[in-house]
């Protein structure tokens, strides 16, 4: 890494790499990670990226990385790399789609749609475009943009 | 056909098969029936024409209909949730038509139910079978909607009848369609966006009402108001008057798909291009040859 701002390597768990800039504190909250859990983190902010101008990058020890999650991740960070880390050795480089639907997750802006006037009608997305991520409401059509999903995210 | 949510839930060559029918049993060439079938009309919101030309429709063909026209008769007023209601009607009868307030409803419904279900209206969305009635209205005067120019004036943003006619125009190839509101009540950019044939937006209807065949007008949706002094800044901003349809072509038409407010001058049901009471009439026909389609009842 240029500009000597070096972070060891972690012997146990997850690196996530190619985070655009300044995202990685989001994609702390989508693991549920406030920093009362004890996990030992190194967070990377704003480095230089030959792929993306900037990048942030997340080290977490002890911590595996579920399916959900990670397509979680993809809606922030379509880009992101998800190194799984044994023995200081990357044992698996996992590189996640953006899911085609994404159910339950996120709630729909529209306050008339029926997902947010039933308790029993779950959100469901269409994903409309990747990079950046664009939904539609499967039930009221409503659009949600990335800035959306991000606020719903970090709220 | 299975469930009817949105208009684009049909082909092409099912809207015209549909029309087809429907001439055949406005000429008396066809008999439908629709004994020991039991269809379900879910009004969670008012209705008058639409539920009673489906009730109407479903009677004609010698079926029964169940079911309500508002949430204070039904369980609905003591908490009960949709979905229980749509199990509760999948087991009474063989479809359910349903109208509600809230935007996906008819969707969310239709997962639940195993019988097929029509949507007469979901919250700001969608409401289909107006539309094959008014593209059908259309299809009775010029023949085709094909080739025709459109205005549509009043609501474009709240009205559900527009969603569904501005989508249904996509079988149709029109001229060009005129979408005509006040800034506030423009038709939703996401539905514009997804419209292959020439539009453009104007706020007064004097301006193109020369060049107009088909003069849709919608009611201002004051229940899908976000709040009350947005309704206020819009209500009466447009009305059909005898002055505009004097500047109107002798062979255009007025459509509406009603129930009108203030927004069309009572005095222009003489004239000769106010169609909306012969479109209102075309409801039961159609909507019968729709029940038939979906229900699977007998032809003769």
């Amino acid at each position: 890494m240029k500009n000597g701002l070096i972070v060891s390597k972690i012997k146990n768990g997850t690196v996530i790499d190619h985070i655009p800039a300044g995202r990685a504190l989001a994609v702390l909250r989508v693991l549920g990670i406030r920093g009362q859990e004890g996990y030992r983190i190194a967070l990377v902010m704003n480095v230089e990226s030959s792929k993306m101008g900037r990048k942030d990058i997340l080290k977490i020890e002890e911590r595996a990385i579920e399916e959900r999650e990670a397509e979680l991740i993809t809606l922030i960070a379509p880009e992101a790399t998800i190194n799984i880390v044994k023995d200081y050795e990357v044992v698996e480089k996992r590189k996640q789609k953006v899911p085609d639907k994404i159910t339950g997750l996120l709630r729909c802006t529209n306050p008339s749609c029926i997902t947010n006037n039933d308790p029993e009608a779950a959100t469901k997305f269409k994903t409309l475009r990747k990079s950046p991520i664009e939904l539609v409401c499967e039930y009221c059509e409503t659009r949600i943009t990335e800035q959306e999903v991000l606020r719903q995210i970090l709220e | 056909m299975q469930d009817l949510i949105s208009i684009l839930d049909l082909a092409k060559e099912e809207v015209l098969e549909i029309f087809e029918k429907t001439d055949a049993l406005l000429r008396g060439k066809i008999r439908l029936r629709l004994d020991g079938k039991i269809v379900s009309l879910a009004f969670f919101e008012p209705s008058t024409r639409t539920a009673l030309s489906f009730e109407s429709a479903a009677l004609s063909m010698g079926g029964r209909v169940l079911g309500f026209t508002s949430e204070e008769s039904i369980s609905v007023a003591k908490g009960e949730n949709l979905a229980d209601t749509v199990r509760m009607l999948d087991n009474y009868s063989d479809c359910i038509v349903i109208r509600h307030k809230f935007d996906g409803a008819a969707k969310f419904a239709s997962e639940i139910a195993q019988k097929p279900v029509i949507n007469a209206g979901d919250g700001k969305h969608e409401h289909p079978t107006q539309t094959l009635i008014d593209l059908y209205t259309i299809k009775r005067i010029f023949g085709t909607p094909e080739g025709l120019t459109f205005g549509l004036l009043g609501d474009l943003r709240y009205a559900r009848t527009v969603n569904s006619l501005v989508r249904g125009l996509k079988f149709f190839r029109p001229k060009k369609v005129y979408l005509i509101s006040p800034p506030q009540l423009r038709l939703r950019e996401e539905i514009r966006n997804e419209l292959d044939y020439p539009t453009e937006e104007r706020v007064d209807p004097r301006d193109v009402i020369g060049d107009i065949d088909v003069l849709y007008v919608t009611r201002i949706q004051k229940e899908r108001f976000p709040d009350e002094s947005e309704y206020e800044k819009v209500k009466e901003s447009y009305r059909v008057d005898v002055r505009l349809v004097e500047e109107m072509r002798k062979d255009s038409v007025i459509l509406h798909p009603l129930p009108r407010v203030t927004e069309i001058d009572r005095r222009i049901d003489s004239y000769p291009q106010a169609k909306y009471f012969l479109q209102a009439s075309l409801a039961v026909p159609l909507r019968s040859v729709l029940l038939h389609e979906v229900v699977g009842g007998v032809e003769a």
